[in-house]
């Protein structure tokens, strides 16, 4: 059986999922963005995978991971700014410790 | 020849990701977090994405990385282990429906899959379509703007007060 577009959706799809469980269950706030960033590449070969198999013609789907990296890399500084902001405040980077917004 | 490239990328890819998740270390996850965004690369070269390639490598696995171990080592001295929270089990049983059920959807459907040879080199083309007035000239310009906004507030609330 040789590689097609399903390989590469289902490595993308068992990526995310690893990302996600990595989101919801750390409680390190470094270590959630690093997994966040996982989830962005993962959809990132999803759209590289449609791009080369569905629409080999045209490169929208190449087009599109383009932006995602942008908005990924903006993401990342912003987000690792907070981290860092909050741990100098707070002496901590424990995501169950940040409940200052907790009604 | 390119199936055993991919079988042997998404195994690798799939054990530094879950090295990632897993490992107590916070600055080995992101070493194995560098790791991934390298076979991810190469990955993008199976599909004959030559340039996006080259800019996975540019972006992730130099600047990205770069702010993560930065932020690992300005971080670190609180903090050594990386434990799991109290979501752990919810956590691993919503990943794994997830996943069950888009493996499930990816295997039944249909793919209208094209028998086209892909494009290559790809990167002429791609500048065409990102510059030209037809093509995404509007959005390459809202991500200048997304790319200023984001470093203004990145200085913004690093400052010392």
């Amino acid at each position: 059986m040789t590689v097609g577009l399903a390989h590469y959706l289902v490595l993308s799809a068992v990526l995310f999922c690893i990302g996600l469980y990595g989101v919801l269950a750390r409680r390190n706030a470094v270590v959630i963005l690093m997994c966040i960033e996982i989830m962005l590449n993962a959809v990132n070969i999803a759209l590289v995978a449609f791009s080369r198999y569905i629409v080999p013609m045209f490169l929208t789907g190449q087009i599109f991971a383009i932006f995602v990296i942008v908005v990924a890399a903006a993401e990342a500084a912003v987000g690792i700014a907070i981290i860092i902001t909050i741990h100098r405040r707070r002496e901590s980077v424990d995501v169950d410790k940040f409940d200052l917004m907790k009604w | 020849m390119s199936d055993i490239v991919f079988w042997l990328l998404a195994i690798v890819s799939v054990g530094a990701a879950l090295a990632v998740v897993i490992l107590r270390d916070v600055f080995r996850a992101a070493l194995s977090l560098v790791f991934l965004f390298l076979t991810i690369a190469v990955l993008y070269i199976t599909l004959y994405a030559d340039f996006l390639a080259v800019v996975q490598i540019l972006i992730y696995v130099g600047a990205v990385s770069i702010l993560i171990i930065v932020a690992v080592m300005l971080t670190r001295d609180v903090w050594h282990g990386n434990p799991p929270g109290k979501l752990r089990i919810p956590a691993l049983v919503v990943s794994v429906l997830l996943l069950g059920t888009m493996i499930f959807t990816v295997v039944s459907t249909k793919w209208p899959t094209s028998t086209e040879p892909p494009m290559q080199p790809t990167t002429v083309a791609i500048g065409n379509s990102l510059f030209s007035q037809g093509g995404y000239i509007l959005p390459v310009e809202i991500s200048a703007v997304l790319l200023l906004a984001a470093i203004l507030g990145a200085i913004v609330l690093m400052r010392e007060k």
